[in-house]
C-alpha cells in the first residue's frame, strides 16, 4: 500500500475535492458537484465519506470510523483499516479524542467540539429524489427555493397516519435556504445538526459534496401544529442504564426476548467505565 | 383605471407558421375576457404564452402585481414569474391530469399552494381545503382520497379548488369544460359563473365553445389563424358578429 | 448473555483468508494462468478492458482470476486501478477507416469495396456443445488468405458522397472526460458515448432490444460493423510529431436509420454509433442503437416516453460498477434506520388499534 499516495488520492484530486468542500461550506446545504473518484471499495459503501475523510487528513489527525454508531461494526473495520494503511493515521474508538469522525447513519452521542470534523457517507443526497426522480428537475427545484412539495408529503403522512412517517434521512433546512438530505441518520440525531463542529457531506456515487458549516441552523420541517420529534425507544440502556441515547434493540433468545442498548458503542462503554449500570449489567463489575 | 394585464404586440412563430400575432389588449380587475376560434386558431398557444408557459418571439405582458405595480412578466427572472405563478395567477388546464398530481390527496393538492407560500399549520391547510372541497361541491369525506378515484367532472372541479385557494387574481383556463359529457359541462359552468362573481376573479378563458363564453366572459376575441379578427363585448359580438368568420362561427352554434 | 457482534476485524481477515482458499479451489487441479486466460478467456478479457475502460489484456486477465471469474468484479478491480494511474497525455484520435479488419460485414450493401469479410464470428455457428473440446483442445488449422493490405473505407461514406445519410460534423472541441468531472444533464453526444462505451453489456443491449420492440423504434440497419487492429499514435511535444505508442482491438458499429427530413431538409438517412474496446460486438451494435435512440431531441423526434431515449435514465443507470456497489451496499448493517422505522411503526399500529377499540367501544 506504500505505493499509493498520503490517504490513498494523489494530491491533485485531493485538491478538487477540498475546492468542492469550501464551496459546500460558503453555501450551506448546496450540494456541490464534484468528480468523485473511482476508490477501491464498492459505491454505496462510504466512498464519498472515504473521499472527504481523505481530503481532509493529514499525518497528526487522530481518526474515528463508526457505522450505526459502533466502531467494531464490519465496514467501519474496513474503512479505519483502509486509512490505517494508506495514511498511517493515528484511530481511536473516542469520540473526545478523534479531530476527524467518518460515519454512516448517526452522529455521535458526545457533543462534539469546534476542533472536530465530522463526516458523513451519503447514499442519496437529493432530499427531493424520491418527489422527483430527474436531476434537472431538482436542481431547478433547490434553485428557485420550490419546496412546496416537500411539505406535501408531510402532509400526506399525516393525513394518512396521523404522524409524518419519515423515521430516517428526515429532512432540513439549512440556515433558511437549502432543503437538505441529513443522510441516513434516525431524525433522533436532528438536533444534533446544530453544531460547533464542521459537518460535511460525501455522496460518491452521486458526485456530491455538501456542508454544514459550525453554529448553522438546522431546522427539521414540520407542521406547527404537528411539530418535530425526535423519536427512540421508549426504554433506557440495559448496559449503562442511559436514558437520553439511542438504543439498539437486540433480540436475546427463541421466546422475543429483547434487551436495549446504546448503539454508540463508544458513549456506552464510557459510561459503563464511569460506574454506570443498566439492567443487563454484570452485578460483581459494581464499582 | 389601471388594467390588471396589459398585452402588447404578442407575437409567436413555429418556423414560418405563425401561432399568434399582434395581439394587444387591456384586461380589466373584475372582468373575464373569452378567447374563442376553432383548433388551431393560435388560441391556446396565445394562452401559454400570455401565462408565461411558453417563450413568445416578441411583445410584452404587463401585470399589475401587488408590491412593485405594472411589471412586464416576460422580462421578469425566473424565480419571480414562478412566484407569481403560485400566488396571484392561476391555470386551470383542459385536461384535469395536467394541473392535478394524481397521486397525492384531494386534500394535498388542495393545500400544495397554500404549502408553497409558506403555510406551515397543518390544521389549517387542511380546514382551507376541506372548505374550498365544498365549494366546489366535493364532500368533506374525500378529502383523503386520490384523484384518481374521482370522476372526470370532480377531477375539474378539484383542480379548479386546487388554483382557486390562495384567492388570485387572475386565472388563465384552457378549454375548462372541455372533454366532459354535457350535464357535466353544465354543473360545471353553473359553479365556475359563481366563483367567479362572488371572489370577483379576472380570469382569460379559451374556448371553442361559444355557450361557455356566453355565460361567463364579459367580453370576446374571436381568433383565426393566429389573428384576432373582431373584439368586443360578448352580447354584442356573439348577436352582432362583424367579421365574416365570426358569423360562421355563430350560425354553426345555432345550426347546432 | 448475548453481545452484539463484535470482532468485525476478526472476521474480515478469515473471509478473505477462505476467499483466496476458493479462489484457488480443488489444488489437485493445475492453477490457471495469466496467459491461459488472455488468450482462451480472450473475449472476457476484452469486455473487461471495455468495460474497465482500460486496455491492458495483461491486467484484465489478473482481474479476472482474482475475482474468480466474476467479471463485474473484475471491472472493478481494472477501474480502481485506473483511477491511481497519472494522465501523461492524450493520444491522437484513432482513425477506424485504416484499421487492419479481422471481420467486417455491411447489412446495408450485398458487396462493397473492401468486401465482406466474415471472420472469426459464432455467428453461423451451430450451439452444439463440443465434446471433443472436453476431451482435447487440438484444432486443425484454419486457412490462411493473403492480408488485405489497403485501407477498407467506411460503408457510409459512400452514403455520405451522395448526401443521403446525415452528415456528422466535425469538431476539434476537447470531449469532456467522465472520469475527470462531475457528469451533468444534459450531456453531449461525446459524453453519451463516452458513458456507453463503458456501460454494463446487459445494461446496453437490454436498452438496444427495447427500441427494437417499439419503445422508441428507429429502425436500424448494420451499415457496417468492424473488427480489428489499429495502432494509437501520441504526439510527443518535445518531438513535435507523433509516434506509435501502442496497438489495440476495436469494434466498431455504425447503424444506418430511419430517415428524417423536415420543410427545410430532404429526407436522409441517420446515423447511430458504437466504439469499444475489444471483439464486442453485441455491446458495439448495442451502443449504436442507444445513441441513436438518444439522439431524438437533435433530429426532431417525438418524444416517446420510451426508456431509451431518456438521456438521464440511461446514462445514470448504465454503470455496473455504481449499481452493483449501490445494490449490494443493502447488505451493510441498516440496524439503526431500521430500528427508528420500527418504533413508529409500533407507534401508528398502536395507534390505530386504541382508534379501532374506542370506535368498537361507541
Amino acid at each position: 500500500m506504500s505505493d499509493y499516495n498520503f490517504a490513498y488520492l494523489d494530491e491533485q484530486t485531493k485538491r478538487m475535492i477540498r475546492r468542492a468542500i469550501l464551496k459546500g461550506v460558503a453555501i450551506p446545504g448546496y450540494q456541490v458537484p464534484f468528480a468523485s473518484r473511482e476508490m477501491p471499495m464498492p459505491y454505496g459503501w462510504g466512498t464519498g465519506g472515504v473521499q472527504v475523510t481523505a481530503a481532509c487528513l493529514t499525518p497528526d489527525d487522530t481518526l474515528k470510523v463508526i457505522d450505526q454508531g459502533a466502531d467494531d461494526t464490519t465496514n467501519a473495520v474496513s474503512i479505519r483499516k483502509f486509512f490505517e494503511n494508506t495514511a498511517d493515521v493515528a484511530v481511536t474508538g473516542q469520540t473526545s479524542e478523534a479531530s476527524i469522525i467518518q460515519t454512516r447513519h448517526r452522529i455521535p452521542e458526545h457533543p462534539l467540539t469546534e476542533d472536530q470534523i465530522l463526516v458523513y457517507q451519503v447514499p442519496i443526497p437529493e432530499p427531493l429524489r424520491f418527489l422527483e426522480p430527474r436531476e434537472t428537475e431538482t436542481r431547478k427545484m433547490h434553485a428557485l427555493e420550490e419546496y412546496g412539495l416537500m411539505h406535501v408529503k408531510l402532509y400526506e403522512d399525516i393525513a394518512r397516519h396521523g404522524h409524518i412517517a419519515t423515521a430516517y434521512a428526515y429532512p432540513v433546512k439549512v440556515e433558511d435556504r437549502y432543503v437538505m438530505d441529513p443522510s441516513p441518520i434516525p431524525k433522533f440525531d436532528n438536533p444534533k445538526l446544530e453544531s460547533p463542529a464542521i459537518q460535511l457531506f460525501g455522496a460518491g456515487r452521486e458526485q456530491r459534496i455538501y456542508a454544514v458549516p459550525p453554529f448553522t441552523k438546522v431546522v427539521s420541517l414540520d407542521f406547527e401544529d404537528h411539530p418535530f420529534e425526535p423519536a427512540r425507544a421508549e426504554h433506557e440502556c440495559d448496559l449503562c442504564g442511559a436514558d437520553h441515547t439511542y438504543l439498539d434493540e437486540v433480540i436475546i433468545d427463541d421466546n422475543g426476548g429483547r434487551m436495549f442498548v446504546c448503539s454508540d458503542t463508544d458513549y456506552c462503554e464510557t459510561r459503563q467505565s464511569a460506574g454506570h449500570r443498566g439492567k443487563f449489567s454484570p452485578k460483581e463489575n459494581a464499582a | 383605471m389601471t388594467p390588471l394585464l396589459s398585452v402588447r404586440d404578442v407575437r409567436k412563430t413555429y418556423g414560418n407558421r405563425i401561432g399568434c400575432t399582434n395581439v394587444n389588449f387591456d384586461l380589466y380587475p373584475g372582468e373575464v375576457m373569452g378567447i374563442v376560434g376553432e383548433s388551431g386558431s393560435g388560441k391556446s398557444t396565445l394562452l401559454n404564452c400570455l401565462a408565461g408557459h411558453q417563450a413568445l418571439d416578441q411583445g410584452e405582458v404587463h401585470f399589475d402585481t401587488r408590491v412593485d405595480g405594472m411589471r412586464d412578466t416576460i422580462k421578469m427572472s425566473e424565480p419571480e414569474r414562478r412566484m407569481l405563478l403560485r400566488t396571484d395567477w392561476a391555470f386551470v388546464h383542459q385536461n384535469a391530469r395536467d394541473g392535478l398530481r394524481m397521486s397525492v390527496s384531494a386534500g394535498g393538492n388542495v393545500g400544495e399552494r397554500l404549502m408553497a407560500v409558506g403555510d406551515r399549520h397543518y390544521g389549517n391547510i387542511r380546514d382551507k381545503a376541506i372548505d374550498w372541497l365544498d365549494r366546489v361541491e366535493i364532500a368533506e369525506d374525500r378529502v383523503d382520497d386520490r384523484p384518481s378515484d374521482f370522476s372526470g367532472g370532480m377531477q375539474q372541479r378539484l383542480q379548479i379548488a386546487r388554483n382557486l385557494v390562495t384567492g388570485p387574481r387572475l386565472v388563465f383556463m384552457d378549454e375548462p369544460t372541455g372533454g366532459l359529457d354535457v350535464s357535466v359541462q353544465a354543473r360545471l359552468l353553473d359553479l365556475l359563473r359563481g366563483l367567479v362573481r362572488e371572489m370577483e376573479l379576472s380570469a382569460i378563458i379559451v374556448t371553442h365553445d361559444l355557450a361557455v363564453v356566453r355565460l361567463l366572459a364579459d367580453r370576446l376575441m374571436v381568433m383565426k389563424s393566429g389573428h384576432v379578427v373582431e373584439s368586443g363585448l360578448t352580447d354584442q359580438v356573439l348577436d352582432d358578429p362583424q367579421h365574416p368568420y365570426t358569423q360562421l362561427l355563430v350560425s354553426s352554434v345555432l345550426q347546432a | 448473555m448475548y453481545v452484539a457482534v463484535k470482532g468485525g476485524e476478526r472476521a474480515i481477515d478469515n473471509a478473505h483468508a477462505w476467499l483466496a482458499e476458493e479462489r484457488r479451489g480443488d489444488v489437485n487441479v493445475s492453477e490457471l494462468t495469466l496467459p491461459q486466460i488472455r488468450e482462451q478467456m480472450t473475449l472476457a478479457v476484452h469486455r473487461v478492458m471495455a468495460e474497465g475502460s482500460l486496455y491492458d489484456p495483461d491486467l484484465a486477465a489478473l482481474a479476472i482470476k482474482q475475482s474468480r471469474g466474476d467479471l463485474i468484479e473484475a471491472i472493478f478491480l481494472i477501474r480502481a486501478y485506473r483511477t491511481t494511474l497519472p494522465r501523461i497525455g492524450y493520444s491522437d484520435p484513432v482513425d477506424t477507416g485504416k484499421m487492419t479488419c479481422d471481420r467486417r460485414i455491411s447489412a446495408t450493401f450485398k458487396d462493397a469495396p473492401g468486401g465482406q469479410v466474415l471472420g472469426p464470428t459464432f455467428d453461423y455457428t451451430h450451439r452444439l456443445l463440443d465434446f471433443k473440446l472436453a476431451a482435447d483442445g487440438e484444432v486443425p488449422t484454419a486457412n490462411h488468405a493473403i492480408p488485405q493490405t489497403a485501407d477498407m473505407p467506411r460503408i457510409t461514406d459512400f452514403l455520405n458522397k451522395d448526401d443521403l445519410i446525415q452528415t456528422e460534423v466535425p469538431s476539434d472541441e476537447t470531449p469532456p472526460d467522465m472520469t475527470r468531472e462531475p457528469m451533468e444533464y444534459p450531456a453531449n453526444r461525446a459524453l453519451r458515448l463516452q458513458t456507453l462505451t463503458r456501460g454494463d453489456e446487459g445494461f446496453v443491449l437490454g436498452m438496444a432490444y427495447s427500441t427494437q420492440r417499439g419503445y422508441g423504434r428507429n429502425h436500424p440497419f448494420v451499415g457496417e460493423l468492424r473488427i480489428g487492429t489499429i495502432s494509437v499514435e501520441m504526439e510527443i511535444a518535445e518531438l513535435g510529431f507523433s509516434i506509435e505508442i501502442g496497438e489495440i482491438t476495436l469494434t466498431e458499429c455504425e447503424t444506418v436509420n430511419q430517415f428524417t427530413g423536415s420543410k427545410s431538409e430532404p429526407p436522409q438517412f441517420t446515423r447511430g454509433y458504437g466504439l469499444v474496446f475489444g471483439q464486442l460486438e453485441r455491446k458495439a451494435i448495442s451502443m449504436a442503437l442507444v445513441d441513436r435512440a438518444l439522439r431524438w431531441q437533435e433530429l426532431g423526434e417525438d418524444n416517446l416516453g420510451a426508456p431509451a431515449q431518456d438521456e438521464e435514465f440511461v446514462l445514470s443507470h448504465s454503470d455496473n460498477i455504481q449499481a452493483t456497489g449501490f445494490l449490494e451496499h443493502i447488505k451493510l448493517p441498516h440496524y439503526v434506520d431500521f430500528q427508528s422505522e420500527l418504533e413508529l411503526v409500533r407507534k401508528l399500529r398502536c395507534e390505530a388499534q386504541a382508534a379501532a377499540h374506542k370506535e368498537a367501544a361507541e
